[in-house]
């Protein structure tokens, strides 16, 4: 038995910094996946969220709240919350309930309203949670991004220019995205010449919060056919894979690793695992990939994700980057979005993001960011507390 | 310099001496180390024991990464005023196999670290209020030791 769904319907509302309610995001986007699909809201018997944390109790339920908004029809709600991974969880609800049968067509919509800056823990003195401790003691998201940074430029060479090429390369495309927020192209210098944040990285190497709100429409083979959409892409894995026991590798929000002294050092780190687990359900390789959407939190990071989802050897991204092979019309696209460098960060909405991205490709429809004969897609995702994702769409 | 007390700026997490020490925790049954330190139930996912010691780790390592913090963070960080940038590190203890992040010393920038270099834990203020100072552990790059008196 296959367990493929099918992805009928994609949609968002243009990212940015426009201060609404995050529920009018989501209804515009589960509109426009709706219109897209062509099937009516009535017809829809799973509503599945990804919640937002920061838009009080409506966006805890943020499922049901989503199902009010485009009007109660009885249909099942779900709502999912997985940090950055929210989306792609609210997408394997989706594809869970489809597989066993219960449902036939539903809806996948996340969307987010996010405050300015960092993004921060709740207060009092609280010890027992890793994030309040990391915040207490100076340690922001970007002090991950850029430890991580340093190792790759200690370790294999990297250079600040290499960063920079990242933001250039992206932004290049994210400019001919009308769903981008930042949607000008910079130059080397403009990163250059961007404020220290946590060294390496400056202002333009990291990613800003944007709110935003993306939905997909997800059926079964046999009512896409019956529709008369035997030819949409497919959903052919989704990874929500833990860490394993002990990671070496200090992830956020913790302050310290796991202890290797007993246990071993685990061979396969947080990110390289949750690609594994996709290559293998979907039954294909790292070869097999046409274009990659991949988490780029910071311009370092880009590189970090290209060889955790094997497109080069450990320590050979900046040599693909320099070659232009990321770059599109080059041999493996990455983050022809634009990615979160002119995106921002939706945190519910962007796993959901990155999958209405690579519908569009694998149709033919990116317009100018059309990567030819794309016929498999990746994601790859990752936020605080050992979550993350990746979903691979196919032809 | 002010004559209040010193206190941790976490309780339990370090001891207070001249060369001081994490405080962890380490599993009766499996023997695998923790900081912050845990006491309720091991992580290992091949051991179930509640069993815990309290142990000092290693107050010495070499830097796995580093970076620094250019901008003040949110609360509940307490900044100076005005703020001041600090360095941060992420330092592998050898004997306990892990890697554990906080500040480095003031008077100490990224320029002056490398990845490998070998560090020691030292305490030093992190804010000060009404009461107390409150200090906390950081990282303080070996060589330096002969020539500064900092530290809490």
């Amino acid at each position: 038995m296959s367990n493929e769904i099918a992805i009928i319907g994609a949609g968002m509302h243009p990212w940015g910094k426009w201060g609404h309610n995050f529920v009018q995001y989501g209804v515009a986007a589960a509109r426009e996946a709706l219109a897209d699909a062509g099937v009516p809201w009535r017809d829809i018997r799973f509503v599945s969220g990804g919640a937002t944390v920061r838009c009080g109790y409506p966006g805890y339920v943020a499922g049901a709240t989503f199902a009010q908004a485009l009007g109660w029809q009885g249909a099942e709600v779900n709502t999912s919350y997985a940090a950055c991974a929210s989306g792609s969880q609210a997408l394997a609800a989706a594809r869970n309930k489809i597989l066993a049968g219960e449902c036939e067509v539903a809806l996948v919509v996340g969307a987010d309203t996010t405050p300015k800056g960092f993004l921060a823990p709740a207060g009092g003195y609280r010890p027992e949670d890793p994030d309040w401790v990391r915040f207490y003691l100076g340690i922001t998201n970007p002090t991950y991004f850029a430890l991580y940074a340093r190792r790759r430029m200690d370790l294999y060479g990297d250079t600040l220019e290499d960063f920079a090429a990242v933001k250039v390369k992206n932004s290049r495309v994210g400019a001919k995205n009308p769903r981008a927020r930042y949607r000008k192209c910079f130059t080397a210098e403009d990163v250059a010449a961007s404020a220290m944040v946590a060294d390496p990285l400056r202002l333009m190497d990291i990613c800003a919060t944007s709110d935003g709100g993306a939905a997909l429409i997800v059926c079964s083979l046999e009512y896409a056919r019956r529709i008369g959409k035997a030819d949409a892409p497919r959903v052919a894995a989704i990874s929500t894979v833990t860490p394993t026991f002990a990671s070496g590798v200090v992830e956020m929000p913790d302050i310290a690793t796991d202890s290797a002294a007993a246990a071993g050092v685990e061979a396969i780190s947080y990110r390289s695992s949750i690609p594994l687990k996709a290559y293998e359900e979907a039954g294909i390789g790292p070869e097999d990939v046409s274009l990659a959407e991949v988490y780029d939190l910071s311009t370092a990071l880009e590189l970090d994700w290209i060889e955790d989802l094997k497109l080069a050897p450990r320590g050979e991204a900046a040599a693909l980057l320099r070659r232009g092979d990321t770059a599109l019309g080059g041999r493996i696209p990455v983050n022809v979005s634009g990615g979160l460098a002119c995106f921002g960060e939706a945190v519910p909405a962007q796993a959901i993001a990155q999958v209405c991205e690579l519908t569009w490709q694998l149709r033919g429809e990116a317009g100018d960011r059309q990567v030819k004969g794309a016929r498999v897609g990746i994601t790859a995702n990752q936020g605080l507390f050992g979550h993350g994702s990746s979903v691979i769409v196919k032809n | 310099m002010s004559d209040k007390p010193l206190a941790p700026a976490i309780e339990g997490w370090h001891t207070m001496a001249d060369k001081p020490h994490l405080i962890g925790s380490q599993c009766t049954h499996c023997d695998t180390y923790f900081f912050p330190p845990q006491d309720q139930y091991c992580r290992n996912p091949g051991c179930d024991s509640t069993g815990f010691r309290r142990v000092e780790l290693s107050r010495t390592g070499r830097i796995w990464s580093y970076t620094n913090a250019c901008y003040q963070p949110p609360a509940p960080f307490v900044a100076p005023d005005p703020f001041e940038p600090y360095a941060i590190a992420g330092v592998q203890l050898e004997e306990e196999q892990m890697v554990i992040l906080g500040q480095v010393v003031k008077g100490v920038s990224v320029e002056d670290l490398k990845v490998g270099m070998p560090m020691e834990l030292v305490l030093e203020t992190l804010h000060e209020t009404e009461e107390d100072i409150k200090v906390t552990w950081k990282w303080r790059p070996l060589a330096a030791r002969a020539n500064s008196g900092r530290g809490a």
